[in-house]
């Protein structure tokens, strides 16, 4: 049940005083009273008072005064004068001093009722808010970006950096990186966190689309625009515009862009009127946007533009002391998500996950333990679980066994690791003596993965 | 328990009679007229044309000593406390007087335009709405009990003539469906 919203009404003139009590008390309000400044003081430092009503005029110490000390103690408290005093000057000060609002005396019932209405709704929604802040500062922390590497601490040292900055973040990497982690992570970070990150896959739509998508359109301008319609960079008017595969931007659309990032002003498709918007922008692409330059097909001033500040996320091959704990991760996302008690990855899966080569980066991984959660049936993810398992030899893996030595080597170890390392069962397997196998293990180098 | 209804000044009499009668049925027990003389001049205000209804019933407690119940008070000037600009009525919580007054609750106050069934109605609900605050009740939240607060006629209007379930608990021989 709501709690009963507690009222503070200090006024030196008894009969107003009894006559708010009274009245408030009817309303089902919980009431305290006091009858001059340093009691109301003393009154409000005791409790906790939703809304508090001043008499802007009593003898020691004035409403004005009492407003300005109460301001000191709780800056957010929501105070009411009251003034028989109908002046401008008066009622300006107080609203300069923090007051909520003014009423004059004698006070229209009515009024009083909606103000205080308004000024319970608008404690409410104050706390709340500030709730709401505290739970989101809590989960800003950029918990996806997983990984103990080198190359990774220096990702979070630069999102650390940049963030605190409004500058223009150019991210690379390949397909699956998690360039749009890293922007959100920016974004999270950064003082514009409270308003949305707005995300346009500049490579997903058609010019046309893009445009529309981008700047908004008004009522009628193409065919189907029935309604006036806000683009992304208007949407993200204090917030941040994450142009991924910026790369795939199209010439006419490059010089459009040009414009907006450097004016914040753009029009509305089929509009006229100029609208500014307050955007930081994060960019990402996967391709080589010099070569694209020199090609002709990116222009060099919008290159400039955007690669102000550039983050670059190596591929997960490069970083292989980064998978251990990204697989956890998932593991753990997906676990809970699916509500599966699935503890642990075998030591075996893991150094399969260890060995793998990630052309489809940190997505590829995370696709990959989750779908060893679903089909998963012990409290361990096993080699079996994983997809490649009985997906076969990988076509481009083959293809970069240049020998004979190459394959004999991967298909060893592919067989250790279906056989968690058990030597006896794995020679069996491959039709060999146990010493035929050690002597391959040691040849090739292959390694026992860790006890977990 | 019994109820007086003690008209001042109120020269409506079908509208005291009716008020009278139907308050009979809604309660379980007796309603009748009460006489008092209250010294109106000592509650005026030149400066806003106005009655101050706390002195009214201040004035009232000591003059109806020997009526049994409660006394609810009609009268058809308009009231006022210092700190309101006006009030429809005020009671006494947990107390045994209460005013009401019609001076707001006529049509022509508004439109110009007479409504005795909508004056008929609307006294009817601020004689409740006080009668429940002498039972005890405050302000309730549900739009359609006659303990809903009011803050102008079109939200009389709107409530309903009788008390919520909740509010009935505290109110004793109330027959809701003698209600208006």
């Amino acid at each position: 049940m709501a709690k009963t919203p507690k009222i503070l009404v200090v006024d030196d003139e008894r009969i107003f005083r009894e006559s708010l009590l009274a009245w408030f008390e009817e309303d089902g309000y919980d009431v305290d009273a006091a009858d001059c400044g340093e009691d109301g003081l003393k009154l409000f430092e005791k409790g906790k008072y939703d809304v508090i009503l001043l008499d802007m005029k009593m003898p020691g110490m004035s409403g004005i005064e009492l407003l300005a000390k109460i301001k000191e103690i709780e800056p957010e408290a929501i105070v009411i004068m009251i003034t028989a005093f109908a002046s401008v000057q008066t009622a300006i000060k107080a609203l300069k001093d923090g007051a909520f609002d003014y009423i004059t005396k004698p006070v229209d019932p009515d009024e009083l009722a909606h103000l205080v209405d308004k000024a319970l709704r608008q404690k409410t929604l104050t706390e709340e808010n500030v709730e709401l802040k505290k739970q989101l500062d809590e989960i800003v922390k950029p918990d996806n970006l997983v990984g103990d590497s080198p190359e990774m601490k220096k990702i979070l040292d630069l999102v650390q950096t940049v963030a605190a900055t409004d500058t223009t973040v150019l991210v690379r990497g390949e397909s699956g990186v998690g360039k749009e982690l890293v922007a959100k992570a920016i974004h999270l970070n950064s003082e514009r966190k409270y308003f949305p990150m707005v995300t346009v896959n500049c490579g997903a739509l058609a010019e046309t689309l893009l445009e529309s998508e981008l700047f908004g359109h008004e009522k009628g301008a193409f065919t189907g625009a029935r309604h006036k319609r806000k683009g992304k960079f208007e949407m993200a008017d204090n917030g941040t515009i994450f142009l991924d595969e910026i790369g795939t931007v199209s010439p006419k659309m490059q010089v459009e862009l040009l414009r907006v990032l450097e004016s914040k002003q753009f029009t509305r498709v089929g509009g006229n009127d100029t609208v500014t918007s307050n955007f930081r922008v994060i960019a990402a692409t996967n391709e080589p946007l010099e070569d694209r330059v020199k090609e002709g097909k990116f222009r060099e001033d919008l290159y400039y533009r955007l690669n102000v500040f550039n983050v670059f996320i190596p591929p997960l091959r490069d970083r292989p002391e980064d998978i251990p704990a990204l697989a956890e991760f998932f593991r753990h996302k997906f676990a809970s998500a699916m509500n599966k008690k699935i503890e642990k990855i075998s030591p075996a899966a893991m150094d399969f996950l260890k060995s793998y080569e990630w052309r489809g980066n940190v997505r590829e991984l995370e696709n990959a333990i989750e779908r060893a959660v679903v089909v998963g049936k012990g409290d361990a993810i096993e080699v079996e679980d994983l997809p490649f398992h009985t997906r076969g030899e990988r076509a481009d893996d083959a293809e970069n066994e240049t020998s004979l030595a190459d394959v004999e080597k991967r298909h060893i170890h592919k067989v250790l690791l279906r056989n968690e390392w058990n030597i006896s069962r794995s020679a069996k397997t491959l039709g060999v003596d146990r010493a035929t196998l050690y002597n391959k293990i040691e040849k090739y180098g292959l390694k026992k993965p860790d006890a977990q | 328990m019994r109820i007086n209804v003690a008209p001042i000044r109120f020269a409506n009499s079908e509208l005291t009679k009716r008020v009278v009668e139907t308050l009979g049925r809604v309660f379980r027990f007796p309603v009748d007229t009460a006489a008092l003389e209250l010294d109106l001049d000592a509650a005026f205000s030149k400066e806003r044309n106005q009655y101050y209804s706390t002195k009214l019933i201040a004035d009232a407690l000591g003059k109806t000593g020997d009526l049994e119940g409660k006394v609810l008070m009609l009268v058809d000037f308009d009231l006022y406390v210092p700190v309101f600009t006006f009030l429809f009525g005020e009671a006494q919580l947990e107390g045994k007087h209460s005013i009401v007054s019609v001076c707001r609750l006529h049509e022509e106050f508004y439109t110009g335009k007479t409504d005795d069934e909508a004056l008929f109605q609307r006294t009817m609900k601020e004689a409740l709405h006080e009668l429940g605050h002498n039972f005890g009740l405050v302000h309730c939240k549900d739009w359609n009990c006659v303990m809903h607060t009011s803050r102008g006629v079109e939200e009389i209007d709107v409530k309903g003539a009788y008390y919520c379930d909740r509010c009935a608990e505290r109110v004793p021989g109330f027959v809701k469906s003698a209600a208006v």
